[in-house]
């Protein structure tokens, strides 16, 4: 598996405040959009096809 | 309400065979004189093979239709002696411009690759083209017949011919034919009485398509829109034909009616809210219409070939339909010709399904690609659309998931039984499966160009020693020898850049411009084993062997 699944985020609790944080004054179809939007700009540094495709499954799970 | 282009009436005349009575058995009919028959037609008189077209009109294409035209198919017409003429009315073109809402997204330019006889695209009516096809139809009236206002309404099969019931306004004859090429579009009436499959996606949308007259100087660019302020939630394109006509193309929703949306109260305020209030225009054409992605089962039924429309519809997002047609004829034409000469087994027909299936599955997968970009199916994916069209804006890799149609090109027949696979190392070129390249060229001290060089038949295109045969003998089928630095020259270098051809390099070219197999020298065995390969003579053994 191509995939990191273990812990590579140094500091959780900053990261997803930042995540959140982001969203906080967005409309749903804002937030909707960013998080498109977010994805795409992540697969595209990953870039590696099976990569994506296993993230893809994992997340429809 | 066409200002700008009359429609030529074909004269209807009873044939001999009606008047008589009694049916006469032809070696080839096809049914269609659509863009797809009567480019059959004239492929067939190039091979020696003589044919009669039916066509239940006596026009050429009424409407708005096809108006991009690749490379390819333009090769092909070259091949066939009328790409100039359409080329020299055409539209050349290579920007094209996305915006999405107010914005212009991004731009792109199609870099035509220089040292091709062929531009990469043209626009052009595609009536224009019909009456093209026809008039080189009329030169060759030795080898067509093209009959008008002669509609098959049944037909029977048989083991060794068909037999065709055909209407005319002198009422209903019978005709038998060895071979027939089913050209009669997308509702073609020979499929089903083959009672063959077409299956496929069918959109939920429709579109109207207005083709207009207007002087202004709108650049000659491919404008698209995603979302436009004029148009809202749908999409848009403009694009330039000959005789100052444009293609407008709005996207209206599965809802809207058909009846109201073609209405002139209608369509004149949508086209003034696209082109500006200022630009006067007058309407040439309008209709609207729904679109279809779904091919036919096989392309073979016994002694009944399918082609073009009859045996693939796609959506017109990236310009397939006919460009594809056209293609399923190069690769028909050659192998009819084998066949009916006894000069390959009847199984190479078969290779016509294996390969243009192929194709038409590649054209199927792009236009339902780019439908699903222009026409997102959920709210889910309509939100990843916006963002890649928003991203696209600001950021280069963006860009390329934008899908507002892909440029027709053709499909290697990576896979085919036909190809004979690589066994020493090549450096890039052409694939075994691939169509040839273009190249400039010298011949006879004249500039020239590689692909008017390849003619009708198997070609053995050879850079570096050269066999002392003009022509080599394959069993029932020969070989023409071209030679590199002897029948041509390499004016600018790029046919040996082009086919890695700097350390000597032997291409065995099929008769549509397809390589079956190429090697790094001359070896008459391993050539003889290919050309048994390509046409279909050793299908056993492959079955068995490998
Ligand atoms: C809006 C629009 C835009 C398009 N844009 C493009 C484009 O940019 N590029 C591109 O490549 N393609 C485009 N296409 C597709 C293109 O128009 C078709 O692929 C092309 O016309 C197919 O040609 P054909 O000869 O197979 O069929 P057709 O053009 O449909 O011709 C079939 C012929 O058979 C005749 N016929 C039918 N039944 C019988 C019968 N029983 N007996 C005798 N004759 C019969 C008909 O009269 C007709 O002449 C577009 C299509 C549309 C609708």
């Amino acid at each position: 598996m191509a995939l990191n699944l273990k812990k590579n985020i140094a500091r959780p609790d900053d990261f997803y405040q930042e995540l959140i944080d982001m969203q906080r004054d967005l409309s749903e179809e804002e937030a909707q959009l960013m998080n498109a939007k977010l994805i795409l700009i992540l697969s595209n540094h990953i870039g590696d096809a099976e990569t994506l495709s296993e993230a893809m499954k994992l997340a429809r799970d | 309400m066409l200002n700008t282009y009359t429609w030529p009436e074909y004269p209807y005349i009873q044939s001999e065979e009606q008047k008589n009575g009694t049916p006469v058995r032809h070696p080839v009919v096809i049914i269609g004189a659509g863009l797809i028959g009567l480019t059959a037609a004239l492929d067939c008189a190039r091979k020696g093979i003589k044919t009669i077209i039916l066509d239940d009109n006596n026009t050429v294409s009424v409407g708005s239709r096809a108006v991009c035209y690749a490379k390819r198919p333009l090769e092909v017409w070259d091949r066939l002696g009328v790409a100039d003429k359409m080329v020299e009315k055409g539209i050349s073109w290579n920007l094209g411009k996305v915006f999405f809402k107010e914005d212009l997204a991004y731009e792109f330019d199609l870099l035509a690759e220089e040292g091709h006889k062929m531009p990469a695209m043209i626009n052009l009516q595609q009536y224009y083209c019909e009456q093209y096809l026809v008039d080189e139809v009329m030169r060759h009236t030795d080898m067509i017949d093209l009959r008008w206002k002669h509609r098959l309404i049944s037909m029977t099969r048989h083991e060794d011919h068909t037999s065709l019931q055909v209407e005319t306004p002198d009422g209903v004859f019978t005709m038998e034919s060895d071979w027939l090429i089913a050209c009669d579009g997308a509702n073609s009436k020979v499929r089903e009485m083959v009672h063959a499959e077409f299956t496929g996606q069918f959109f939920q949308d429709r579109f109207l398509i207005a083709d207009v007259v207007m002087k202004a100087d709108f650049p000659t660019e491919r404008w698209f829109w995603f979302d436009p302020l004029f148009h809202k939630n749908q999409s848009a394109l403009l694009h330039k034909q000959s005789d100052d006509v444009w293609r407008l193309d709005f996207q209206m929703g599965w809802d809207a009616d058909p009846k109201e949306a073609t209405k002139p109260e209608n369509v004149i305020p949508l086209i003034k809210a696209m082109l500006g209030n200022d630009t006067e225009f007058d309407l040439e054409w309008v209709s609207i219409y729904q679109f279809a992605c779904r091919r036919i089962d096989n392309f073979r039924y016994g002694r009944v070939l399918f082609a073009g429309d009859a045996a693939h519809q796609v959506s017109p997002f990236g310009a397939r339909g006919a460009n594809t047609g056209v293609q399923d004829i190069d690769n028909l034409a050659w192998k009819l010709k084998l066949v009916m000469a006894g000069a390959a087994p009847d199984s190479l027909l078969d290779s016509y399904n294996e390969e243009r299936s192929f194709a038409a599955d590649d054209n199927l997968l792009n236009s339902t690609r780019s439908t699903d970009f222009i026409t997102p199916k959920n709210k889910g994916s309509r939100i990843f659309r916006d963002a890649v069209l928003e991203l696209s804006k600001k950021y280069e890799f963006a860009r390329p998931l934008v899908n507002s149609g892909r440029l027709s090109t053709p499909t290697p027949y990576v896979n085919s039984s036909l190809n004979t696979p690589d066994e020493e190392d090549f450096d890039g070129g052409i694939l075994p499966g691939t169509n040839c390249i273009d190249a400039p060229i010298t011949v006879a001290g004249e500039p020239g160009w590689l692909l008017n060089m390849l003619g009708e038949d198997f070609t053995l295109l050879v850079f570096g020693d050269a066999p002392g045969e003009r022509e080599i003998s394959c069993g029932p089928v020969s070989v023409r020898v071209l030679t590199v630095g002897d029948d041509i020259e390499d004016r600018d270098g790029l046919l040996a850049a082009r086919y890695d051809g700097e350390n000597g390099a032997v291409y065995l070219i099929r008769p549509d411009q397809h390589v079956a197999a190429r090697w790094r020298k001359f070896d008459q065995d391993k050539i003889a084993a290919a050309m048994a390969r390509a046409t279909g003579q050793m299908e056993t053994k492959t079955a068995a062997g490998e």
